[in-house]
């Protein structure tokens, strides 16, 4: 970079024939220098208006009910009644559900395509899994609605519990619709990005080491048990943030299929809310300022979640990076 | 480690391998099962009026949703006019100008951590930011929210296409006098064209089904936008404005059973223009680098 640098820089001293129009032109590189760096700098101002807005939104919220907005899980627009707990606990609880599953099944299927599948399969398989994060959530959410919550309330649901008896966890009538829902079409819409991130980190793992691994008579799982996951580790803890932000902020097809009912029950059956689903579906209703005012506070706290689920992903896959750079 | 016989491991072995091939043909399923329910739902109530005519109230025979899909269409392209020439110039910014400096560091981290920040909280924003104020919903405020939401991702296309770029082009450019800013729109932008259009496409696709921001933005309308004439457009977009998003969000939600046909209908569309849009720019990106 920096030898570059000086390169332009001999590059403009020397030539003779420029230096007569070199005022006029400098300052029409610092024209276009200022006007491009301002189109950048909005990126970084957005963040902080974001930001500031929701607490400006949000202050009559924390100014008449201060912590109780956080430590309650009421939420009762008639009796002013608001607590975020409800709906902190429904995008929790459908993140753990979505990352519990998706982890497992991206690396499997990361397994399939680098280790099993044929190049063209692969190309075929992979493609259309990466489809599936092409596709809109609104989407996800009228599937999930009207075949996926369904088939859950027929055949899954009812199965669980003839396993399970009346384990708390499973109880409750089967409604199809629900955290437990919820938080599968949630895995269905990270499974993509994840499995995409993990298939590549695999793939950028130097083949002696695989090959090292099969030669001692290793089986192909046990390599990726020992060899491949150990050294791709820090790239799958990436591809897990990256994901877990997404899930956290996934709105219309949980919105679709959570139940929207603002409790705390125990059954992954019953329904809830995330803190996403709440909003798409009583922001545009909200005219009490302290109701908006709520709403705005639960999108200041999920704002500040994945802001932070953000920084740690991104300084993590930076300090990754650098690693790298440095082991080779 | 305790040793195990040959026997046991080539089972788990086995065991495994099987697990991940369903795996992968599960998450194929799963998207075939979607795309199927699509077509056997919505392919039915494609038809000349779902196209021409505007809704219908719940019960009324032949109704349409073409002011959604012409709404959709005016806020996408508006969205993309303000998104992606801010996000060009931000993207030659960190890749030429700020190359190197802190300042694009920052920017940088900033628009990947833009590009997690969820679309609703977005369309909160821009609600607070211009709904609020202008006292309504309209069609620029849901067009601003889908333009802050391209905004990282084209910046970070644009950058990173540039990036590919050879150095000796610049040096060449560079070494014949060619003052910066030339260098970058002049030479730089025309080598990387290709692939700065197909991320621009990725972005539009991503954006154009999206439904969470432009629901306190938008909103939805019943009604044509007026499009008599330049103004009489402009301040008709300065109204709730129809599309596709939240009308299928709207539809899918009533009860009323010719309402979810038109949802499963405006889906159908909407899924199978973003993924044209998708495969188009993926094939695109292909074939320069193949």
């Amino acid at each position: 970079m920096e030898k570059q640098s000086t390169n332009m820089d001999q590059a403009e001293t020397i030539n003779p024939e420029l230096t007569g129009a070199q005022p006029r032109r400098l300052s029409m590189d610092i024209v276009i220098h200022i006007a491009v760096a301002g189109c950048a700098l909005i990126v970084l101002l957005l963040i902080f208006a974001i930001f500031i807005e929701l607490v400006r939104g949000s202050s009559l919220v924390f100014h008449r009910l201060g912590l109780d907005f956080l430590a309650k899980s009421q939420w009762n627009p008639v009796t002013g009644e608001f607590g975020a707990l409800s709906s902190l606990f429904g995008t929790a609880m459908t993140t753990v559900i979505a990352l519990a599953l998706a982890i497992p099944l991206s690396l499997a299927i990361a397994l399939f395509l680098v280790e099993m599948a044929p190049p063209k399969i692969a190309t075929i398989v992979g493609g259309a899994i990466e489809l599936l994060a092409a596709i809109p959530s609104i989407i996800y959410g009228m599937w999930g609605l009207f075949f996926f919550a369904p088939f859950m309330a027929d055949r899954v649901q009812p199965l669980i519990q003839r396993f399970t008896g009346q384990f708390p966890l499973f109880s409750g009538p089967p409604m199809g619709i629900g955290m437990l829902t919820a938080g599968l079409v949630l895995a269905l819409m990270v499974l993509p990005f994840m499995t995409a991130i993990t298939r590549d980190v695999f793939r950028m793992m130097p083949p002696v080491l695989r090959e090292s691994g099969f030669a001692l008579g290793a089986t192909t799982f046990e390599v990726t048990r020992k060899i491949t996951i150990p050294h791709t580790i820090r790239g799958i803890i990436g591809a897990t943030f990256l994901s877990l932000g997404r899930a956290l902020g996934e709105t219309m097809a949980v919105t679709f299929v959570i139940g929207n009912d603002h409790g705390i029950a125990a059954s992954l059956f019953a329904p809830g809310s995330s803190i996403a689903s709440t909003l798409a579906n009583e922001f545009a209703e909200a005219s009490e300022p302290l109701y908006l005012s709520a709403l705005m506070g639960l999108g200041l706290v999920l704002l500040v979640i994945t802001l932070l689920v953000q920084v740690v992903a991104q300084l993590w896959l930076g300090w990754m990076r650098r690693g790298r750079g440095g082991n080779a | 480690m305790k040793p195990r016989s040959m026997n046991s491991r080539r089972w788990l072995d086995v065991a495994i391998k099987t697990l991940s091939g369903v795996a992968a043909l599960g998450g194929c399923f799963m998207l075939g099962w979607i795309l199927f329910v699509l077509v056997a739902r919505g392919a039915g109530a494609l038809n000349w009026d779902f196209f021409t005519k505007l809704p219908t109230p719940p019960g009324v025979e032949g109704g349409g949703v073409a002011n959604a899909i012409v709404g959709t269409l005016a806020i996408t392209a508006m969205a993309a006019l303000v998104g992606v020439p801010l996000g060009m110039l931000g993207g030659v910014y960190l890749a030429e100008f700020g190359r190197g400096t802190r300042l694009a560091a920052a920017i940088r981290f900033s628009a990947n951590i833009l590009m997690g920040v969820p679309s609703i909280i977005i369309g909160i924003f821009v609600y607070a930011m211009l709904v609020q104020p202008m006292g309504r919903f309209s069609g620029y405020a849901g067009s601003l929210s889908l333009a802050i939401i391209m905004l990282p991702i084209v910046v970070r296309t644009t950058e990173d296409m540039l990036a590919m770029v050879p150095g000796s082009l610049r040096e060449a450019a560079m070494a014949l006098g060619a003052p910066r800013w030339k260098v970058s729109f002049g030479i730089y932008f025309r080598a990387a064209k290709a692939g700065i259009l197909t991320g621009i496409l990725l972005a539009v696709a991503r954006v154009s089904g999206e439904t969470a921001p432009l629901l306190f933005t938008s909103l939805n309308s019943p009604y044509w936008n007026r499009f008599d004439s330049v103004t009489g457009a402009a301040q008709s977009f300065a109204q709730p404005t129809a599309n596709l998003t939240v009308t299928i969000f709207n539809q899918a939600m009533s009860p009323y059973p010719d309402w979810q046909q038109s949802a499963w209908a405006a889906s159908l569309l909407i899924t199978f223009g973003v993924l044209a849009l998708t495969i188009v720019s993926r094939f695109m990106l292909q074939r320069r680098n193949g």
